[in-house]
């Protein structure tokens, strides 16, 4: 893009990426709040959005493709966060709770 | 570190900033602090857009995540009245293990990028990002998916609202 920004490469991206998307996923293994593990999905749709970004930008892609991408996963995660905080406030009605490992009615 | 050597300075800084956030985010006790590092975390991803040419998606990205999707689940927090009370307790080898398992993952896929040897990348045009380029390929190429789209956001509206809707009838006979 500008001069002082040549020695970034693509690599760094993937890297930032993947921290991002790790962390992402530690977070929905680690934490029991319902809240706390949507907020981590959405965080790792958006390291995706960011690497798909940064290939459009490395790759030379005219048309843009990748930023498309970005846009159908932002339309899809808001969709997905809206249904899940829906089922998410029924859940808490239901059982005054945001513990998802209170939710193993399935297990029995 | 070779791999830190030659960063331009902004381009560090806003990657530090936009990991020790997302970290926050999984590690913080109280769950408004945790929406508020996201939040952050996403105005950090889009400076991130802005480096990257893709001037349009940096103010959707701020618009759609950080202006509506963090607000809804501000709301939410409020509405279920949620603080660092309620907050479940949780064991720490269950933390231990999610930890190796996430650092494993990272692992995995950092070497098989390096393993793949991307080629050498060029640039793309300065205004491919903007919204007169990307408006006309969401209205060529990309018609029917961008109607699909549509479609799903209706659905996933009404699912919602039906969802979220107090039943009255079930909640007289359990009350």
């Amino acid at each position: 893009m500008l001069g002082i920004f040549q020695n970034i490469e693509i690599s760094h991206y993937i890297y930032l990426s993947c921290v991002l998307f790790c962390i992402g996923l530690f977070g929905v293994l680690f934490r029991r709040n319902a809240i706390i593990l949507l907020m981590c999905i959405e965080l790792m749709l958006n390291s995706v959005n960011l690497l798909m970004a940064a290939f459009t930008e490395y790759m030379g892609d005219q048309n843009a493709n990748g930023q498309m991408f970005v846009f159908f996963i932002m339309v899809v995660a808001a969709a997905e966060a809206a249904v899940g905080l829906a089922i998410l406030v029924m859940v808490y009605r239901n059982t005054k709770k945001t513990d998802v490992s209170f939710l193993d009615g399935l297990k029995d | 570190m070779s791999l830190f050597q030659n960063l331009p300075l902004p381009f560090l800084i806003l990657s530090f900033i936009t990991i020790l956030c997302a970290l926050y985010v999984v590690t913080s006790k109280n769950p408004i602090h945790s929406v508020l590092a996201l939040i952050l975390t996403f105005f950090s991803i889009s400076a991130h857009y802005i480096l990257l040419n893709a001037q349009f998606l940096a103010i959707v990205n701020l618009m759609v995540y950080a202006g509506a999707i963090m607000v809804l689940f501000l709301f939410v927090l409020m509405l279920l009245n949620l603080d660092k009370s309620s907050e479940p307790v949780k064991s720490n080898l269950w933390g231990i293990s999610a930890a190796i398992c996430a650092g494993l993952l990272l692992v995995i896929i950092t070497a098989s990028f390096q393993k793949a040897g991307l080629a050498v990348m060029k640039s793309s045009a300065v205004d491919i990002g903007l919204v007169k380029n990307l408006g006309r390929v969401l209205m060529t190429e990309y018609l029917v998916p961008f109607e699909l789209t549509g479609i799903l956001f209706i659905s996933a509206m009404v699912g919602a609202v039906l969802l979220a809707k107090r039943d009255n009838k079930s909640e007289e006979i359990t009350s």
